[in-house]
């Protein structure tokens, strides 16, 4: 799961100057659209526009009840299931085991912030592919950049 | 012996150099004492006396007191009620802050608000849900986690800027705290989770009840040796249980609490199992301050705050000093001469 979804991120970010022909703007519905059905079925997504799913050991920590994005709280049962819904698997102790399986998951243990609601509904993938376009070049601007 | 560091109500300690608030629980855990800390339960009352009478239990015998928000989500007077009324006396408190209820924009006012009262401890939770509470219908908030919590607390303190970044004329001057459950699923996990509380902004820790010493051990080893005793105040929550069928109560339907049999077995066993049940908090806390990296113990003795004397007595840990209290120097003439230069 893990290695699959760094070869969707590494093809986004290849198809970038494509989609950015097309223009983010107007791709920013379909994509949002597959992403939501895609990521949904998977992993119960709940679309909050700002994906942690490499950092909580793929498991979406928007369906915890209280929406802990540093989890998990205090009250998980002896068995492992929610406090606040007694019959669902603990958000946390899922991503825990996860992130024993995931080849990196270093950034598991970095904390976390708080979600920014205004992104709900819109698509990740798309602002990550502009996060790491934007990267590369302000690194390739500062290397052709005189010191 | 009397402890050092006493207020004048009303006015605010001096900062000593490398501390972050003004406050006595945190000199006295720089300074390694073993610091006792204990929760009111706030009154389903508008009296303010309600409030002034369940602090007064806890006089000469806690360092500072929990103000709880709406614990377990039942509703009660409002944590930042309590500190404001129990400020005024001098009282150290402890604000909890429970992301249930208020979004960021009300937990940073309130944090602004607790420290201008003189309230030096805060500590952020993430909350108990809606659904253990008395108002299951009500609307769960969690717009932040105890971690984005703690975050943004040690920035309006650090940094002088609200999270939207906009300037603080003055910032909370407060140590901040955090709770730790080490007693639940997934436990290889929680020590690791503790160091995210500390990289959050955490410098003292509150435990859930701690029954269970061997799990507990094992813990702080781990805790230990990740190196977070140098960077954090650990204070383990205990509390004496009531009868061998509250401690079956309390594990079947309190979530995060974990007794072991042994312990239901002990105070089955006993002729009086409240007093035996005094009895076990008292050896718990005998027992956890031999553990390295321990600071302190806080009890939560839900309807048994009358107790909280007598357990802490018992256990010998103040070793003959006195937290301060308002009644401390009732009487003494070199206190009220401070007091009078004060007023001039």
């Amino acid at each position: 799961m893990e290695s699959c979804y760094s070869a969707l991120e590494k093809t986004l970010v290849m198809m970038a100057p494509v989609l950015e022909r097309i223009g983010m703007d107007r791709l920013e519905k379909p994509v949002a659209f597959i992403e939501k059905n895609i990521k949904g079925v998977l992993f119960d997504c709940q679309m909050c526009g700002q994906c942690a799913l490499g950092k909580t050991g793929m498991s979406c920590p928007m369906n915890c009840p209280k929406t802990i994005r540093n989890g998990p709280c205090g009250g998980v049962r002896e068995d492992g299931f929610c406090e606040v819904k007694p019959d669902m698997r603990c958000v946390w102790v899922e991503g825990w085991s996860g992130a024993q399986k995931m080849r990196d998951s270093g950034e598991f243990h970095v904390v976390q912030f708080a979600v920014d609601y205004r992104l709900k509904g819109s698509s990740s993938w798309l602002r990550e592919v502009r996060r790491i376009r934007t990267e590369k070049q302000t690194n390739v601007q500062s290397e052709e950049a005189p010191s | 012996m009397k402890y050092v560091d006493e207020p004048v109500p009303g006015y605010p300690l001096p900062i000593r150099e490398g501390h972050s608030s003004p406050g006595r629980l945190e000199r006295i855990l720089r300074d390694g004492h073993f610091a006792v800390t204990s929760e009111l339960a706030p009154p389903d009352s508008a009296d303010p006396n309600a409030v002034y009478e369940r602090a007064a239990l806890f006089d000469g015998y806690v360092d500072a007191i929990n103000a709880t928000d709406g614990s377990g989500a039942h509703c009660h007077m409002g944590s930042l009620a309590v500190c404001a009324l129990l400020t005024r006396l001098g009282y150290a408190l402890i604000q909890q802050i429970s992301c249930r209820d208020k979004n960021r924009i009300a937990i940073q006012g309130d944090i602004l608000g607790g420290a201008a009262m003189g309230v030096c401890n805060m500590l952020c939770l993430s909350g108990d849900g809606v659904q253990t509470g008395d108002h299951p219908e009500a609307k769960p908030v969690f717009d932040l986690d105890c971690m984005s919590l703690l975050n943004i607390a040690r920035t309006m303190r650090d940094e002088q800027t609200f999270q939207s970044g906009r300037k603080l004329d003055d910032p909370p001057r407060v140590f901040l705290g955090a709770a730790a459950n080490p007693f639940v699923a997934p436990f290889d996990w929680r020590p690791k989770r503790l160091a995210k509380k500390v990289a959050a902004g955490a410098q003292f820790i509150q435990t859930q009840y701690c029954y269970d010493i061997d799990r507990f051990k094992t813990y702080m080893q781990e805790v230990r040796d990740l190196g977070l005793t140098e960077q954090v105040h650990i204070l383990v929550g205990v509390g004496p249980l009531a009868s061998a069928r509250t401690a079956t109560w309390m594990r079947n339907n309190v979530p995060g609490v974990h007794i072991p049999d042994d312990v239901i077995a002990r105070l089955n066993g006993a002729d009086d199992q409240k007093s035996e049940g005094v009895q076990l908090c008292v050896d718990m806390i005998q027992q956890l301050r031999e553990i390295e990296g321990v600071s302190g113990v806080h009890i939560m003795a839900y309807r048994q705050e009358h107790n909280v004397p007598d357990i802490v007595e018992r256990s010998g840990v103040l070793e003959g000093r006195t937290p301060w209290h308002p009644k401390l120097y009732e009487g003494d003439a070199n206190i009220q001469s401070q007091m009078d230069k004060y007023d001039d």
